[in-house]
C-alpha cells in the first residue's frame, strides 16, 4: 500500500525549497540585479559575435560597450562589413561609412623546390621558436617558415600551410589581422579585397643573394616600378612594395615582373 | 585542543587524501576544461571554494532541520541541486552589483560551477561522513583547496606538455587524461598519512 502522506510530504518540501529559492532570486534580482545598458544590447546584437579582435577591443562584448558609451567609431568591424556598420548605424542614429574590406596576404612564395632547407629543425612546431634558431630552417630567413603560427590563431580556418608555407583562402578570410600579429616574421599585411596585383615575396637581400635563397624571390630590379603608369610601386630595400590607393589595377607591373613575384591575385 | 586537532586532520584529509579530482574524482569536468591556463585554473579554484562553503552553510541545516526529521533523506540530491544552483545564481547577482571587478573576474566560472558535481559530492558526503556543522564547513573548505591545488598542479603540468614533443596518437584529449592519471596515482600515496600523523 503506498503512503500517501509520505509522498505528499516529500512533495510539499520539495515544492516548498524550490518556491522559497525562487522567491529568493526574483527578490535579489529586484533588489541587487543591475540592468544591461540596453543600448550595449542592441549594439552586440547587430555585431557577429566572432570575437576577433580586429577592432581593437577585446571582444565583440567589449567593442559593443565602447560604441554604446560613444569610445569607438562604429565602423570598426571588419568581419561584419557593410551590414554590420549599417546595422549600428541604425542603432545608434548616425551615419557611418563601412570599413573597406580587407583580407589578409602572406608575402611569400618559398614553396618546396624554390626554397630548400638550410637546416633540419627538430624543436617546438611553432614559427616563433623555429625563428629563433639562425632565423629559421629555410635558406631565406625573410620568408614563411610554414609552422602555421598563423594558421592556429586564425579565428575562421582560412589559413592552411601547403607546400611548406602559409596560405590565406581569401574567401573565408574575415580580416580580424590575427595571423598579421601572430606572425613572427611579419610578412602579412593586410590587402585591399579587389586589389589584382601582390607582391609574393618579402626578400630584402640584394638580387643576386635573394635569388641564390629562392627561386621565385624578388630581386629588386624595379622594372615593375618603372612600367607602372602611376607610380603606385616603389622598390624599397631591394623589396617591390605596391601603394593600393594608387593602383588602378592595370596588371602591367605583373607582365613585366622578371621573377614572377609579383602577380595577378583575385581575393574576390 | 581536541577540536582544533580533528579539524586540522580533515582539512588535510579532504585536501591531500580524499582529493576531490584525484582520488574520488568528482568535478572532472572542469579539471580538463579550464586547467589550461594557470590564471584560468586558480581563478575556477577560487570560486569553487566560495560556492563550496557558501553551498554547505546552507544545505547542512536544511538536510539536519527539514529532510531528516520528516524522513526525506532520499530526496537529498533533488534539493541539493536547486538549492546550489539558486545559490550560485544569487552570489552571481550579488557579485555583479557590489564587486563587479570581481564578477569580471570570476564570470564565466560561476554559471560553470553551478553543475560541478564536486560542489554537490561535498554537500553530500558532509551528511555521509556524519560531520557537524562547523566540522563541515572545514571539509568544504579543505575540498576547495584540493580542488584548486589539483587545478594549479594540473595547469602546470598542461603547460610543460604543450611544449613537449608528444606521439601523434597520444596528443589532445589522450595525454592529458593520462598525465591525470599519473597526479592522481602521485597523490594517492598520501593514503594512510594524514590519519596517522597524530596518532
Amino acid at each position: 500500500m503506498f503512503d500517501f502522506m509520505a509522498i505528499l510530504t516529500a512533495f510539499l518540501v520539495v515544492a516548498g525549497v524550490g518556491l522559497v529559492l525562487g522567491i529568493l532570486l526574483a527578490l535579489f534580482t529586484q533588489f541587487f540585479g543591475i540592468e544591461d545598458d540596453p543600448k550595449v544590447k542592441a549594439v552586440r546584437g547587430a555585431l557577429p559575435g566572432a570575437n576577433c579582435g580586429a577592432c581593437g577591443f577585446k571582444g565583440c562584448d567589449d567593442y559593443a560597450k565602447a560604441v554604446a558609451e560613444g569610445r569607438a567609431a562604429p565602423n570598426l568591424c571588419i568581419p561584419g562589413g557593410a551590414d554590420t556598420v549599417a546595422a549600428l548605424s541604425e542603432v545608434l542614429g548616425v551615419e557611418a561609412e563601412a570599413a573597406a574590406p580587407k583580407v589578409a596576404f602572406i608575402h611569400c612564395n618559398g614553396v618546396c623546390g624554390a626554397t630548400s632547407p638550410k637546416a633540419e629543425y627538430d624543436g617546438m612546431q611553432t614559427c616563433k621558436a623555429s625563428g629563433m634558431v639562425f632565423g629559421g630552417a629555410g635558406s631565406c630567413v625573410y620568408g614563411c617558415i610554414g609552422c602555421g603560427d598563423c594558421a592556429s590563431v586564425c579565428p575562421a580556418d582560412a589559413i592552411c600551410i601547403r607546400d611548406g608555407i602559409a596560405h590565406v583562402d581569401p574567401r573565408a578570410c574575415i580580416g580580424c589581422m590575427a595571423c598579421t600579429k601572430a606572425c613572427p616574421k611579419h610578412i602579412i599585411s593586410m590587402l585591399p579585397k579587389d586589389a589584382v596585383v601582390a607582391n609574393f615575396c618579402s626578400n630584402k637581400e640584394k638580387g643576386a643573394d635573394a635569388r641564390k635563397n629562392c627561386k621565385n624571390a624578388c630581386i629588386g630590379c624595379k622594372k615593375c616600378e618603372k612600367t607602372c603608369p602611376n607610380g603606385a610601386i616603389t622598390v624599397i630595400d631591394n623589396n617591390a612594395i605596391v601603394d593600393y590607393e594608387k593602383c588602378t589595377h592595370c596588371g602591367a607591373c605583373a607582365e613585366a615582373c622578371p621573377t614572377k613575384c609579383l602577380k595577378a591575385v583575385n581575393f574576390q | 585542543m581536541e577540536v582544533f586537532k580533528s579539524l586540522l586532520v580533515i582539512v588535510l584529509s579532504s585536501v591531500l587524501v580524499n582529493n576531490y579530482v584525484l582520488s574520488r574524482f568528482l568535478g572532472i569536468c572542469p579539471f580538463l576544461g579550464v586547467s589550461k591556463k594557470l590564471d584560468q585554473a586558480s581563478g575556477m579554484g577560487v570560486a569553487v571554494i566560495a560556492v563550496m562553503l557558501i553551498a554547505t552553510a546552507a544545505t547542512w541545516p536544511i538536510q539536519k532541520f527539514i529532510l531528516d526529521p520528516l524522513g526525506l533523506g532520499y530526496m537529498q540530491t533533488i534539493v541539493f541541486i536547486v538549492i546550489i544552483a539558486s545559490l550560485v545564481q544569487m552570489l552571481e547577482i550579488v557579485l555583479k552589483k557590489f564587486i563587479p571587478a570581481l564578477h569580471a573576474g570570476l564570470g564565466v566560472y560561476l554559471p560553470l560551477i553551478t553543475t560541478n558535481c564536486a560542489v554537490l559530492g561535498v554537500a553530500v558526503n558532509n551528511i555521509n561522513d556524519g560531520y557537524n556543522f562547523l566540522e563541515s564547513m572545514v571539509s568544504s573548505l579543505g575540498a576547495g583547496l584540493g580542488f584548486l591545488l589539483a587545478m594549479v598542479l594540473f595547469a602546470g603540468v598542461r603547460s610543460r606538455i604543450d611544449e613537449s614533443k608528444v606521439p601523434k596518437p597520444f596528443r589532445g584529449v589522450a595525454i592529458t587524461l593520462i598525465a591525470a592519471s599519473f597526479l592522481s596515482l602521485a597523490f594517492m600515496g598520501f593514503g594512510g598519512i594524514v590519519d596517522n600523523l597524530f596518532a
